[in-house]
């Protein structure tokens, strides 16, 4: 009969003490991230969104020439970008994350794909004569950022998002002369109303 | 002796619970550790609040993924404890409750936070 031998177990309670409380933290991190997501679009900053396409589309239907058109809408992107980054920073900053943490680099890399995808297939339907098409593509990509962008966010955005992509399928097989109404309907009109309930159930 | 005796007598759930009374270390080795917002469920509620002004229940039910019934249980243990406050209202005719992260539940969550930091950095200090 062999000698039994008492050998000493190296432990492994530490390194799994270690793991865990690494595991623990990233799982607040991650969660904190989440639940900012959550809550990070800003109502207010929809129905300012909202007003600003309104008057936008109110001004780009007395344009004569499409490339007036397009500047009316240009410009009245770059002033929905900027609300947009304003009111969801002050919410982000009253949430006490910052915007460009977690939450805000995904709803970024969600809605920018779509909306550089529609930049330039204006560029292309306008250099093939299509100018018509560009209403409905515009409210369906961007419907497509939402969707994507709102999947870690409240129900109710990527519901926006089907909103906005069901006009623009509408919008693509309607007469052109609609085109003003259906952009008013849909970047003015849906961001006022989803704006709204937004702000009402999801505080600002 | 007196605590044998109540292990003897008691239902098995008040059985586990005296037992972890009696051995605060059943469950994790790390002392002093908050065992209330240490489960993981209890945890992600207190961070997720700890990130917003309020959060409604079906806010929370959808941020963690979970069940009426296991998000109510936890919920109430938190209350309980003093580390969310609940207030429950009516919006358009229907029941809401709103869960709010107290002074109590943030500095639980920020030792809980240290105290998970400084394991970690006790492991590297070896």
């Amino acid at each position: 009969m062999s000698p039994i031998h008492i050998v000493s177990v190296p432990t492994e309670e530490p390194p799994a003490l270690h793991d865990r409380a690494m595991d623990n933290l990233k799982y607040i991190r991650e969660t904190m991230e989440r639940a900012t997501a959550f809550t990070n679009i800003s109502g207010g900053g929809q129905v300012a969104i909202g007003v600003t396409a309104l008057a936008a589309s109110a001004i780009a239907a007395r344009q004569n020439v499409f490339k007036n058109w397009l500047a009316v809408w240009c410009a009245e992107a770059l002033v929905a970008l900027l609300i947009a980054g304003w009111s969801m920073d002050r919410k982000a900053r009253a949430a006490k994350m910052p915007l460009l943490s977690g939450p805000g680099r995904k709803v970024a890399f969600s809605l920018s794909p779509p909306i550089l995808a529609g930049a330039l297939l204006t560029v292309a339907l306008y250099r093939a004569g299509l100018v018509n098409a560009i209403p409905g593509l515009w409210l369906l990509l961007y419907g497509t950022g939402v969707i994507t962008g709102g999947m870690f966010s409240i129900s109710i955005v990527p519901l926006m998002g089907i909103c906005f992509m069901a006009l623009g399928a509408v919008a693509l097989m309607a007469p052109p002369e609609f085109a003003n109404w259906f952009m008013a309907a849909g970047f003015g009109g849906l961001h006022i109303i989803f704006g709204f309930v937004i702000a009402r159930r999801y505080g600002g | 002796m007196a605590r044998q005796s109540a292990l003897k007598h008691s239902t098995p759930k008040k059985r586990r619970a005296l037992q972890e009374v009696s051995n605060p270390q059943a469950e994790h080795p790390a002392p002093g550790l908050d065992r209330l917002i240490h489960e993981r469920l209890r945890l992600g509620i207190v961070s997720a609040l700890a990130a917003n002004e309020s959060l409604t229940f079906n806010d929370l039910k959808s941020l963690m993924n979970t069940t009426d019934g296991n998000l109510s249980v936890h919920a109430r243990k938190l209350e309980d404890a003093g580390y969310i406050a609940v207030t429950k209202s009516f919006e358009d005719r229907l029941p809401k409750t709103e869960y709010k992260l107290t002074t109590a539940g943030q500095s639980a969550l920020e030792s809980y936070l240290s105290h998970m930091e400084t394991i970690i950095q006790q492991m590297r200090n070896r």
